[in-house]
């Protein structure tokens, strides 16, 4: 047989070689734009002291981890406990974007809702979860409307992002943290980012 | 609003940001329209959520180096499959006259033949076979 009649099938497996690779990618994962960006800025209030404002400035110097919550979301109580087991090894620090902890929720029709009443509604409710669940947060702020996870790229919960100690985004974690992942990939970024000082 | 038409939901990836109920999509749709009401132009709102989201974000690919193989490359291989075959044919066709070719010997006997003169072949026994 000649070599020559063997090039449409070559041609033809390296086509499925593409198609392989590409069944096996997950089009849930949407890649972020801001690796490796400054994160985005913002002042929102905190949980434990809603009269007060927290601003990310406030962690510079720090490697630190932004993780995006909220009570109804299902998928972060499977991730909590790893998150509270990750706070008590005291690697890093965590803080949580509570995100449209009542607008969110689909069994509430928030709108006509006044934003004091909504915020005050969004603090219970936080504040009761995370004394149920565990509180893993250095400190939990009140994104009420969602526009701090736009400017984040938040398209689910829970996500979490690493971020350096110049305050830019080094890694975005889509989904749950699973122990996997935290061993495999979280920890040694974090590890890394650590030592880069 | 035809920007919404353009702007992929990142939830439910098949749909614009206008057709899907998805929470985000909502959200979306008011960012869009709060920009463009506050006068900022559809490159800018465009700008803005690609920044946040990526190119992903938008439902047609946009034309950069990194998409060069996507627009062009169905382009590419009709042009590039074509004019293989166009060589081959070719070549084929070349192949065949070459071997269409007479030998002088060959032609002689041909006009012999088409004259009606009986076949003189080096090599046959003589046969006469008049044509008329």
């Amino acid at each position: 047989m000649k070599a020559k009649f063997l090039v449409p099938l070559f041609l033809f497996l390296v086509l499925v070689g593409f198609l392989a690779f590409g069944l096996g990618l997950n089009p849930r994962e949407v890649p972020s734009p801001l690796i490796d960006k400054p994160a985005p800025a913002f002042s929102l209030a905190r949980l434990d002291q809603p009269e007060q404002r927290f601003s990310i400035d406030e962690m510079r110097g720090q490697v630190w981890l932004l993780n995006v919550w909220a009570s109804w979301c299902v998928a972060c109580r499977q991730e909590h406990p790893v998150l509270v087991d990750l706070a008590r090894r005291n690697l890093v620090p965590i803080v949580g974007l509570n995100y449209k902890e009542v607008r969110g929720d689909g069994a509430i029709d928030a709108r006509g809702m006044a934003l004091e009443v909504e915020t005050a509604q969004a603090i219970s409710r936080a504040r009761g979860w995370l004394k149920a669940h565990g509180d893993p947060y250095q400190l939990s702020v009140l994104d009420i409307d969602g526009r701090v996870g736009i400017d984040f790229g938040v398209y689910g919960v829970p996500e979490t992002f690493l971020i350096d100690r110049d305050g830019r985004i080094r890694y975005k974690h889509i989904g749950p943290v699973t122990p996997d992942n935290l061993q495999k990939v979280l920890l040694p970024k974090i590890e890394e980012l650590k030592r880069a000082g | 609003m035809e920007l919404s038409h353009k702007l992929r939901c990142l939830v439910c990836q098949n749909q614009s940001i206008a057709e899907s109920n998805a929470p985000l999509a909502v959200d979306l749709r008011d960012q869009v329209r709060e920009q463009l009401e506050a006068g900022k132009s559809k490159d800018d709102v465009l700008e803005y959520l690609v920044e946040r989201y990526g190119d992903f974000v938008l439902y047609e690919p946009p034309f950069k180096t990194t998409t060069l193989l996507l627009w062009g490359g169905p382009a590419a291989l009709l042009v590039g499959g074509a004019g293989w075959l166009a060589f081959r044919l070719r070549r084929r066709q070349a192949e065949a006259a070459q071997q269409a070719r007479l030998t002088d010997a060959e032609r002689d006997r041909a006009r012999a033949l088409l004259a009606g003169a009986a076949p003189v072949a080096a090599d046959a026994p003589s046969a006469e076979e008049p044509r008329s």
